[in-house]
């Protein structure tokens, strides 16, 4: 309990994740509260068409071509971003840790086995494989969801193998066997709590990397058409980048700021939780 | 020379299955996908009687069982052929061949920027570590760490092309300019500035925290402080005793980027109207067009596969060691 309470300070006394901890918290509260702030449809029509950012009062991120509210847009588009991120990090956690475990832990026949199959999949190009998955099927929230997080376990699956590898001769494990637990209680309730660390860290990146996934995707058309989500604001505005350059800036801002509060929080966490790493 | 051919032999016998599975995979994708070549030809004429759409399905083969389909696949594949595409009216592999060398060319300049920039900014981050250039340069690199290629290149298109006017917002050269030699050379390096740069970022900043981390690593072993002993020089030290082991973990994670950077490369040629395959892929996707989309699959896992075994060559060659495991 002492090692988690120093864990915590130490991720407390940093001022880069604290950072990045307060700026994901601020996007996350702006995604919850979007029905409560903007009640419409960010889709409609709301004032004229092209009204810049700061100059006026109700708009105050201006509006688009179709006269949408940018500052609506953004807010519910984190929404989709959040959503997106978190529950196709889940679906990959989840696969990941299965596959990687069974690795890790059994070894032999199954681990060589498990390593081809991580193997094929990491020479998919990550992208490009969601490019296929989703048009394949028609794109929406839960077809790219379960397109993304389908391509993200083999990072997840080879950390947690490697976590088993290292952790299944420890005494407590043996212990664990000579007490007759079964192997799924060994495997998660013994040894995961111990390979933690490594996916915590990993966790908040492989967030960030689904929604800047999420938001290439709708850039090029192939999002949910039903949906306004950063990456289509930014593909709707590139026709007017010339003339209305804040069309594409400012949903990429949202868009950065997100990304980066997660990478920062990731190097706040591995600071906090990888001794070996620290002072570096 | 024996250590290099014997690990060639041994990662290339290593690959073989994954190829198998990675062109079974391939199929079925292309199976699954919804409507075949004939629909989309239906589709793209406006109007098709149930004969000439049977007539089609039988001439490219579609009425055959899955398992025939599958061999006449593989026979195809043994003589370098993709498939035909109905929508662009040629082979496959003729038109990824038309548009292979525009991404290659795109990839590796991005890719020489990106550890030429990288490194450099890692050995700096190290020598400074803890200071104010490492965390000047750290925010930094996880800035660009943070940056999506087809944003920022939206972003350099604004400041660059529109308001200074300096560079070409798009295309691979000046149509119709009718340039030659040192004119053309310019020309070209012109239109692959902006591109190069938005498909760079991210890479520069995943090469400058790994040299930074691998340097700091390689200060504290024997061998630097018998260097620093000797009295050489720290730039000597740093350079050929230091930044020649901190390679190493760059060349392994060069190449497990080789994916990343296609999948870059789709959005970044998208952006730039530059003629490459990810362009090529995301026309085949809007087109429907699945034999083209699964022909740039299964090529760029085979580039992965091959980059990777340039990458264990390379490793050879950096540490004799490695030949021995």
């Amino acid at each position: 309990m002492a090692t988690r309470r120093s864990s915590v300070g130490l991720f407390l006394r940093n001022p880069t994740g604290l950072a990045g901890l307060i700026i994901l918290s601020l996007i996350i509260v702006a995604a919850l509260l979007a029905p409560v702030l903007f009640p419409d449809d960010p889709l409609d029509m709301v004032t004229r068409p092209f009204v810049w950012p700061l100059s006026n009062g109700e708009f105050p991120l201006g509006s688009d071509s179709l006269g949408r509210d940018v500052l609506a847009g953004i807010i519910h588009g984190a929404r989709v971003s959040v959503l997106i991120g978190v529950a196709s990090t889940v679906i990959g956690l989840v696969i990941g840790t299965i596959i990687g475990a069974s690795a890790g832990y059994f070894g032999g026949r199954t681990d060589d086995l498990l390593v081809r199959l991580i193997e094929i999949f990491q020479t998919f190009p990550p992208f490009l494989l969601i490019v296929v998955l989703v048009s394949i099927v028609e794109p929406s929230v839960i077809t790219i969801t379960l397109s993304i997080g389908i391509v993200s376990w083999p990072t997840i699956a080879r950390l947690v193998r490697a976590e088993f590898r290292s952790l299944r001769e420890r005494d407590f494990v043996l212990a664990a066997q000579g007490l007759g637990y079964s192997n799924a209680r060994i495997v998660f309730l013994e040894i995961l709590p111990n390979a933690m660390a490594p996916v915590i860290v990993t966790t908040s990146v492989m967030v960030a990397t689904a929604i800047l996934s999420e938001a290439a995707l709708s850039f090029l058309g192939l999002g949910d058409p039903n949906l306004v989500s950063w990456g289509s604001m930014i593909g709707a505005g590139r026709d007017q980048l010339r003339t209305a350059w804040y069309l594409v800036a400012l949903p990429g801002t949202a868009l950065v700021l997100s990304v980066l509060s997660l990478n920062l929080l990731g190097d706040g966490l591995n600071d906090a939780l990888n001794p070996r790493a620290r002072g570096r | 020379m024996g250590r290099f051919v014997g690990t060639l032999r041994r990662t290339a016998w290593q690959s073989v299955p994954t190829v198998i599975a990675i062109v079974v995979i391939d199929f079925f994708l292309l199976r699954l996908a919804p409507g075949d070549a004939a629909d989309a030809l239906a589709a793209e004429s406006g109007s098709a009687t149930e004969e000439t759409m049977t007539a089609l399905r039988h001439h490219f083969g579609l009425d055959q069982p899955l398992l025939l389909q599958f061999l006449s696949y593989i026979e195809n594949l043994a003589h370098f052929s993709l498939g035909f595409s109905p929508l662009y009216n040629m082979p496959v592999s003729r038109l990824i061949g038309e548009r292979l060398p525009g991404s290659l060319l795109l990839m590796t300049t991005a890719l020489v920027l990106a550890l030429v920039v990288g490194i450099t900014a890692g050995v700096v981050m190290s020598m400074f570590a803890g200071r104010l250039a490492d965390r000047v340069l750290s925010v930094i690199a996880l800035l660009f760490y943070s940056i999506p290629g087809f944003w920022i290149g939206l972003m350099l298109i604004v400041v660059f092309s529109v308001w200074l006017g300096w560079l070409p917002s798009g295309g691979q050269e000046t149509i119709g300019a009718g340039l030659s030699g040192t004119g053309w050379f310019i020309d070209r390096v012109r239109h692959l500035i902006l591109p190069a740069t938005s498909l760079a970022l991210f890479f520069i900043a995943i090469y400058a925290r790994l040299v930074r981390a691998s340097m700091l690593e390689v200060r504290d072993q024997d061998y630097v402080r018998t260097a620093t002993a000797k009295g050489l020089r720290p730039r000597v030290i740093t350079l050929r005793h230091m930044l020649w082991n901190a390679l190493l973990p760059i060349t392994t994670v060069a190449g497990m980027h080789v994916g990343a950077i296609l999948g870059g490369a789709v959005v970044v040629e998208t952006v730039f109207s530059w003629p490459g395959l990810g362009r090529l892929a995301f026309e085949a996707v809007l087109k429907r067009d699945f034999s083209v989309l699964l022909g740039i699959l299964l090529l760029s896992s085979l580039m992965v596969i091959v980059v990777n075994m340039l990458v264990d060559l390379l490793q050879v060659w950096l540490d004799p060691r490695i030949a021995v495991r």
